[in-house]
């Protein structure tokens, strides 16, 4: 049931959407029907899984570099309170800074490899897991700290044997949306240069009104964000089982 | 293997005494110039109205309450550090480890080598022995309450501070933990808080009203016979008759 009811209700668009086009008679480079698409996805699928596998690369790499330095970053935050104030508005105005306005510039200092795609992805990425864990570590049990007080631990070993496991559950649902927005930041990266990936793919669609190709391209984009998604929300849930029994 | 998991701590146990206790709590005072002393190696309960003051004062002998002023001391002059074992009406058991990791936690927390054979033995002993790889989620109320008294022996301090570690738990596995309790601790310097009248008198030595505000401890009780005591004998039904009247006024009072 639980796959059955979305899997009725795409059918159920997919299906609207056909008749729309049959019956309004829109042309196909404005809004091609899904028969078209599913047509090029056919037709054009080694292009689409290449391009798909170039992305995903980037998306890849962005969420593992984003989650590094995320982790680094809440963790120092916790270790060293003065920090907070120096790093924190940093932190803010960093996601202040629209990821587009600064897609050109990483382009033209990285070039039009995976460098600024990986760039673009990891900065969007960045801060919600950093914010998330962070939290997480603020917000530690106050009996455990007192428990471990009394036991005798020492600032770091408190850290790493009580706060750091008690934010895990934090920084899953950090995880989850760095893995949900992670493929905007590799896309916005391939649309202002790229040499491939569905994003280039999309913008050479896009120019040769080639509207079904676009289509084709989002689609399997998509499937690969919840692909990555769904992947990353089950690692989480096996990494931190205790994280659902607590509500 | 391992000859006793707690090697009597009874001729070690020292006094604790605190002296002009100051608590200040949104502009009043909880409790000012207040003095407790704890018998060595003897346990002793602390009653009185909630809200007096009864867990700030413990959490200032734990070095806990950072608000609260005083001097604590083992009757010789020397500090607590390291000292005490704590243990709560929560048993703070870490969800992500199983019993035996959370009965080291200690050692863990303290950079040394776990002691992992002593703490198999604490959890056989406090009756858990079979479940030595369960997670505190697999396990009821009363059996974390009894893997946290098995953490706080595994400190193996002298000095035994508990706010009200029975609290949350039916009456018939509150009565099995508590004789459990007063076993294990025996010849250790207990402070136990409570709000059970019967149960101070079942395990204490000494009992202790805290009433008023600011707050003053009255001059001990000290019912007869060893500890724990029956909860049917008349000595101790008279005691908690008695107790309920005191903590009645001690309430009306604050």
């Amino acid at each position: 049931m639980t796959l059955l009811r979305p899997l009725l209700v795409l059918l159920t668009v997919l299906a609207l959407w056909q008749l729309g086009v049959w019956l309004s008679g829109v042309p196909h480079f404005l809004l091609p029907s899904p028969a078209r698409v599913g047509g090029v996805l056919l037709d054009r699928w080694p292009e689409l899984l290449a391009n798909a596998w170039v992305t995903g690369v980037e998306i890849v790499l962005g969420l593992l570099l984003g989650t590094l330095l995320g982790c680094l970053s809440a963790l120092s935050l916790a270790l060293l309170p003065p920090l907070r104030r120096w790093l924190l508005p940093l932190l803010v105005v960093s996601q202040a800074i629209p990821v587009f306005a600064l897609a050109p510039l990483l382009v033209l200092w990285f070039g039009y490899g995976l460098g600024p795609k990986i760039a673009m992805a990891t900065l969007i990425i960045y801060f919600p897991v950093t914010a998330a864990f962070y939290d997480g570590l603020r917000r530690t049990e106050t009996g455990w700290l007192d428990l471990a007080q009394t036991m005798g631990g020492s600032r770091l070993s408190v850290l790493l044997r009580v706060r750091l496991p008690a934010a895990l559950p934090a920084l899953t649902s950090g995880l989850r949306v760095a893995a949900a927005t992670a493929p905007i930041g590799a896309v916005v990266g391939e649309w202002v240069g790229a040499g491939a990936g569905l994003g280039r793919m999309m913008l050479d669609a896009n120019g040769r009104m080639q509207t079904d190709v676009m289509f084709a391209a989002l689609f399997v984009l998509a499937l690969l964000a919840l692909t990555l998604y769904a992947l990353v929300d089950r690692g989480c849930r096996a990494a931190v089982p205790w994280a659902q029994e607590r509500n | 293997m391992y000859d006793s998991p707690y090697p009597a701590a009874g001729g070690s146990a020292p006094p604790v005494a605190v002296e002009a206790a100051r608590l200040v709590y949104d502009g009043l005072p909880l409790f000012d110039g207040l003095q407790l002393e704890l018998p060595p190696g003897e346990i002793t309960a602390l009653l009185g109205p909630s809200g007096v003051g009864k867990s700030s004062l413990l959490r200032l002998l734990a070095g806990l309450e950072a608000a609260a002023e005083g001097r604590v001391h083992d009757g010789a002059g020397g500090p607590l550090t390291g000292r005490v074992a704590y243990m709560a009406q929560q048993d703070l058991l870490l969800p992500w480890l199983d019993l035996v990791g959370n009965v080291v936690l200690g050692d863990r927390l303290r950079g040394r080598r776990p002691d992992r054979p002593r703490a198999e033995a604490l959890l056989a002993e406090v009756g858990l022995g079979d479940r030595l790889r369960d997670r505190p989620a697999a396990l009821s109320g009363g059996m974390r309450q009894r893997v946290a008294l098995a953490r706080t022996l595994f400190e193996n301090r002298p000095v035994v501070l508990m706010d009200e570690p029975f609290g949350a738990l039916d009456a018939i596995t509150r009565h099995e933990l508590q004789a459990l309790a007063a076993e294990k601790l025996a010849g250790r310097t207990v402070l136990l808080v409570t709000h059970d009248p019967l149960e101070a008198l079942r395990l204490a030595q000494s009992v202790l009203v805290m009433a008023g505000r600011p707050a003053q401890v009255e001059p001990p009780i000290r019912p007869a016979g060893p500890v724990p005591r029956d909860p049917g004998d008349p000595l101790v039904l008279q005691g908690q008759a008695e107790l309920l009247v005191r903590l009645g006024r001690a309430r009306s009072a604050a």
